[in-house]
């Protein structure tokens, strides 16, 4: 029993990082119908631009502020810069996204070097919560808080303002959305920009555990791609769904059979798509 | 004037496609044996990039986990090989036999999704069974993979040894399969695939099974993948999950973009251009992987329907 509460409450740490990350994936989908082989690499920017300010101010927090401040410029400048010129070509974008990728390894590989780390854990959170016979560490918790909050945030901007409805018109049907005046163009930049701030801030909160590796981007890219492809592509609580499904199962996996990780995840992804083949709460 | 332009464009090609032909075949009598590595490297990898120019070119199924055949193709020669010690044939046809088998599961599930959702789920496809190659450790080996893979002509028993005999095995099969994929795409069959291409609802009022066309379009490419899987195995004598992870999809599917989707001609250019670089440029630079990036965004700029393409001819 203690067991299945401590894996279950690691399954829903990985699901927040995931919902981290699959959120702007998968709402830059929505918008711009890309598919964004750069993902993961904002997620690893943003732990080791943490890492660089963690070290000097010692304080995760400015940290994470500055990581989300400095992917999202980067996240924009990619998006204005070079994928608008391929409005209408997944392919050409997605091949645009794979260069930055690669160029994204290198220069981190170039400035940070290729050492492992982990960023130190802020303050009291580095001490366990115990309740009865389960331990657990308190700043797993806090991260399933915070994710949690950012997800209600979403929620309320998504739905109940302006730039929501935007959002919303646009993922429906962009031409319509721009025959009726939306800045579709600039509405992408501040999603894709959004997207890269959310992953860089995964990045920082699962920094204190996962920490930071060459390769780390393409470790939780499929994770990210099978979150978004069961959950729906375009739909937040399709996110929010996918996370906790692929999180607890892949958390599982890794406890149960640990030789078949990744290839656990085959299963959900199967049954939706043949099911459902655009997801939970996607729309074709 | 158009005519014109087109006229000298299209000789232009056949001079290059003459240029190549000789390289390719003559090359090994006067290259050193670093040199006729290359050029293995090229026909395998060519093989590979016209069997994704199939699905990608031809059918516009946009495959990012196309290299999970090829690995596993060369996975299997591997296991079959070392572990169970199998003979020659018997590990060639059953690796080619279970690459394909693996497409074919692997294509029921994909096969009636299209456009950018293919491109998604063919890419988790693809991780998946990388994961697999890199944590199923009794098997695969894991990171360090598997190696001491007899040569091929200790295998096969060859009379002749080498990298330029080996070459001219490797020759012998890209030249085969280039000749059945060409037949293929020029048959009806192929016309059909095309058709899917440009509009599919259309081919389906028309009474075609769309289906059932890309669906053994995926497996076809799968097929000729494990062939240039399992000369791939024989070529390196060991194999690793970087066989199968994303950045070999995506640069087999540079290969095609940058060479020309649609031609078949072309992958076979971008095979030759991305090996090249690599080479050449891994000599120079640790820092390939940065000019890698730079050449797929520089290429998507300057060439966006590839090399063999630049000249205005339509694909086809």
């Amino acid at each position: 029993m203690t067991y299945l509460i401590t894996q279950t409450l690691n399954g829903l740490f990985s699901a927040a990082l995931l919902f981290l990350i699959a959120s702007g994936l998968t709402l830059a989908f929505g918008v711009m119908k890309i598919v964004n082989i750069a993902h993961g690499s904002f997620y690893m920017l943003g732990v080791y631009v943490a890492s660089t300010v963690v070290l000097r101010t010692g304080s995760l927090f400015a940290g994470a502020v500055v990581a989300i401040l400095v992917v999202a410029a980067v996240g924009f400048l990619m998006q204005r810069v070079f994928l608008r010129r391929f409005p209408a070509d997944p392919l050409a974008q997605m091949m645009m996204t794979m260069g930055f990728a690669l160029l994204f390894r290198d220069l981190a590989l170039m400035i940070w070097g290729g050492d492992p780390f982990t960023l130190q854990y802020p303050g009291r959170l580095r001490e366990s919560i115990e309740m009865g016979e389960v331990v657990f560490p308190s700043y797993r918790l806090f991260v399933i808080v915070v994710a949690a909050l950012v997800g209600v945030g979403l929620w309320i901007v998504n739905e109940k303002t302006l730039i929501g409805a935007r959002l919303r018109a646009t993922v429906d049907d962009p031409e319509m959305a721009s025959a009726i005046g939306i800045n579709v163009a600039r509405l992408s930049g501040v999603v894709f920009a959004v997207g890269a701030g959310l992953a860089a801030f995964g990045g920082v909160m699962g920094g204190p555990i996962l920490g930071g590796y060459a390769g780390l981007d393409f470790d939780l890219l499929p994770l990210a791609f099978v979150v978004v492809i069961v959950g729906g592509m375009g739909s937040l609580k399709g996110a929010l769904v996918g996370s906790i499904v692929v999180g607890m199962i892949d958390n599982f996996g890794k406890a149960l059979v640990p030789e078949l990780s990744y290839f656990t995840l085959f299963a959900p992804m199967m049954v939706v798509l043949a099911l459902k083949p655009t997801g939970l709460y996607g729309r074709a | 004037m158009a005519g014109r332009d087109v006229a000298r464009t299209v000789t232009a090609r056949h001079v290059a496609v003459g240029a190549m032909a000789l390289l390719l075949v003559a090359g090994p009598l006067f290259l050193g044996s670093y040199w006729i590595g290359l050029l293995t490297q090229i026909v395998i990898l060519a093989t590979l990039a016209m069997s994704l120019d199939i699905l990608l070119g031809y059918t516009g199924l946009p495959s990012l986990g196309h290299a999970a055949f090829f690995g596993v193709a060369a996975y299997a020669v591997a296991v079959l090989s070392t572990t169970y010690r199998a003979d020659f044939w018997t590990t060639v046809v059953a690796a080619v036999a279970i690459g394909t088998a693996l497409a074919a599961a692997c294509g029921l599930i994909v096969a009636h999704v299209r456009d950018v959702y293919f491109l998604m789920i063919t890419l988790a496809l693809g991780m998946v069974l990388w994961g697999l190659s890199y944590r199923w450790i009794p098997v695969t080996g894991g990171d360090n993979g598997i190696s001491g893979i007899p040569t091929l002509d200790a295998h096969a028993g060859l009379p002749l040894s080498g990298p330029a005999a080996f070459y001219y095995v490797t020759l012998l099969v890209f030249l085969a399969s280039a000749a059945l994929m060409r037949t293929l795409v020029r048959s009806p069959f192929g016309l059909t695939l095309r058709g899917i291409r440009e509009n599919e609802g259309r081919m389906r009022s028309l009474g075609f099974n769309t289906w059932l066309h890309c669906y053994l379009s995926f497996v076809i490419a799968g097929a000729f993948a494990s062939v240039a899987g399992v000369m791939w195995a024989y070529y390196n004598g060991f194999v690793s999950p970087t066989y199968l992870d994303l950045t070999a999809s995506s640069e087999l599917f540079l290969m095609v973009t940058l060479g020309g989707p649609a031609t078949l001609v072309g992958p076979v250019l971008g095979a030759g251009a991305i090996v090249l670089l690599k080479n050449v440029m891994s000599a120079y630079t640790a820092r390939w992987l940065l000019i890698l990036g730079i050449v797929y965004i520089v290429a998507i700029l300057a060439a966006p329907r590839g090399i063999w393409n630049l000249g205005g001819r339509r694909s086809g």
